[in-house]
């Protein structure tokens, strides 16, 4: 480290172990919270209504904050494990130091995969958005939404490669647009602000738990779309600032804010539209939301909740391209993919191939597959990486205990939050099984025989002196 | 031909714009620098949090 001029514009002097061009230390807690929450919240907007569909409102509910301490534990367990092993690719990178290269191979796809079907989700659902705009407005004839899907995702991955301070900053702004959105729907046609248009009551009757309480277990596949993705803060720990403290504070907060708009969501929807056109996203309420904000009759509200879903999607979209282009860039760095993908932009101080890299797979998956089944994949990938951090944080409390190494955030009440998340991630499972079981059974069929490939073939290349990078003390029992 | 014609023709071009520039500076780019420093960027410590720790055997 000492032979790099720190005072060089062009080199990072700030890297370990001879970094000469490294990505850049340029985010808060802002852009922490902006990512996690701009990932997710795409997810108040639309999606979370088929748990409607699938046991009611009350199982929408139920669902809603069953995963949500599903959701609080990962973001504990995740502030906890990422504020002491903070680099690029998050739970890769924490699989690779307490587990072992095989679990964080397969970490480091569940990552990609989950984001980049997310990203390509959200294009579709961005392009499907102007389509509905252009009807609105009175186009004659189909328009043709492949220009618009191209477009998203072009100018995210574009505006990624240029650097990551404006990417995150420009998520921030939008996420809070959509977020204010709802706060301000929720007090426009709850009553508080001028004249109440929910009913709760009169919709529920009759209908309380129309399917029984397997509907309410089927109810959980969806309940996760309120709050999927809020682990993708941990990617941003090699940029931000002060890790130990931005990366719990922004991951928190985040969760929080998370809780809030998903419960207001229900809240605001359940109590404006009936339940068999809410829970119906396919052919009944796509965006519940801005289905609400037509109803209420206030054309702000419509322009206000218009915007609001679509810069959540675009958000969403945004947060999916940084966190899987680092978790791709941080494989490439360690060899367990080809060492090319390594590589950071010395001028904008970016993962540049592995953001060019996704592109085309993302527009091959918004272009060429069903949304249903993309969504699908993302959070089969999604449900794989949260049954990683219980073990995780098991392992790392046992080989590393308080007191050896020192934590930016101590999650409380070890190991409650991890046999919680494992019950809650057993019972999704189950509850994806029983709606996607072939996919299910799929995509495990497809990591074993990744997995195969990785140990028998992979690992030779993988660079395996420079894998374990933090100063710690040996591991307990070791 | 109405607005949303335009718009469709100007989201192909905005896409073509967008990465045309990506793939011109990613050439320019490997040209310009060498891969030992391109793939310089190593994993490490935290400065911050180093400096707080008192490492047990």
């Amino acid at each position: 480290m000492s032979s790099v001029d720190i005072t060089s514009k062009t080199m990072d002097g700030m890297g370990p172990h001879g970094t000469k061009v490294g990505l850049l230390r340029v985010l808060g807690p802002a852009h922490v919270w902006a990512l996690g929450v701009g990932i997710v919240l795409v997810g108040e907007y639309m999606g979370w209504n088929f748990a409607v569909g699938k046991g009611g409102a009350y199982a929408a509910l139920i669902a809603c904050w069953f995963a949500g301490i599903l959701y609080s534990c990962v973001a504990m367990i995740d502030s906890e494990v990422t504020s002491t092993v903070a680099s690029a690719g998050g739970q890769y990178t924490q699989a690779k130091h307490i587990i072992g290269p095989l679990m964080a191979f397969n970490v480091g796809l569940y990552l990609v995969f989950a984001y980049t079907m997310l990203e390509a989700a959200n294009a579709i659902t961005a392009g499907y958005l102007f389509y509905v705009v252009a009807q609105m407005t009175g186009h004659a004839g189909d328009l043709d939404q492949r220009p618009f899907i191209i477009l998203v995702i072009m100018f995210l991955a574009w505006l990624n490669y240029r650097g990551v301070l404006a990417t995150l900053t420009f998520n921030l702004v939008i996420t809070a647009i959509a977020f204010v959105a709802i706060l301000v729907l929720f007090l426009s046609t709850s009553g508080i602000l001028g004249t109440g248009i929910m009913d709760h009551a009169a919709l529920f009757e009759g209908h309380e738990l129309p399917y029984g309480w397997i509907g309410v277990l089927a109810a959980m596949h969806f309940g996760l779309w309120y709050y999927l993705g809020i682990e993708g803060t941990t990617q941003a720990a090699e940029e931000v600032r002060s890790p130990a403290r931005a990366l719990p504070f922004g991951t928190l907060a985040g969760i929080m804010t998370l809780l809030i708009a998903a419960t207001l969501t229900w809240y605001i929807c359940s109590g404006v539209l009936p339940w068999e056109f809410l829970g119906d996203g396919v052919n009944g309420s796509v965006a519940p939301l801005f289905d609400t904000a037509r109803l209420s009759g206030s054309t702000a509200l419509v322009w206000l909740l218009g915007f609001g879903t679509l810069f959540a999607t675009l958000a969403s979209a945004n947060g999916c391209i940084n966190d899987a282009s680092r978790a791709w860039f941080a494989m490439g760095r360690d060899k367990y993919l080809p060492g090319w993908f390594g590589a950071v932009h010395p001028k904008y101080r970016t993962p540049y191939r592995a953001i060019v890299f996704l592109v085309p797979i993302a527009l091959i998956f918004a272009l060429g597959a069903p949304l249903d089944q993309v969504i699908t994949f993302s959070i089969l990938s999604g449900l794989l990486g949260y049954t990683f951090m219980p073990l995780n944080i098991i392992l790392f409390r046992r080989k590393w205990p308080l007191e050896t190494i020192k934590r930016g955030y101590e999650h409380p009440f070890h190991p409650i939050p991890a046999i919680t998340l494992l019950t809650l991630c057993a019972v999704t499972f189950f509850a994806v099984f029983l709606g996607y079981g072939t996919q299910l059974v799929a995509m495990i069929g497809f990591y074993i025989v990744v997995s195969l490939w990785f140990h028998f073939w992979r690992y030779r290349f993988v660079n395996r002196g420079a894998q374990f990078t933090m100063p710690w003390p040996k591991p307990r029992g070791y | 031909m109405d607005m949303w014609n335009w718009l469709e023709y100007a989201a192909w071009g905005l896409s073509i714009a967008f990465g045309l520039h990506m793939a011109v500076d990613w050439l320019k780019t490997d040209s310009t620098y060498s891969e030992d420093v391109l793939t310089s960027s190593r994993e490490g410590e935290l400065e911050a949090m180093a400096e707080e720790h008192k490492v047990k055997s």
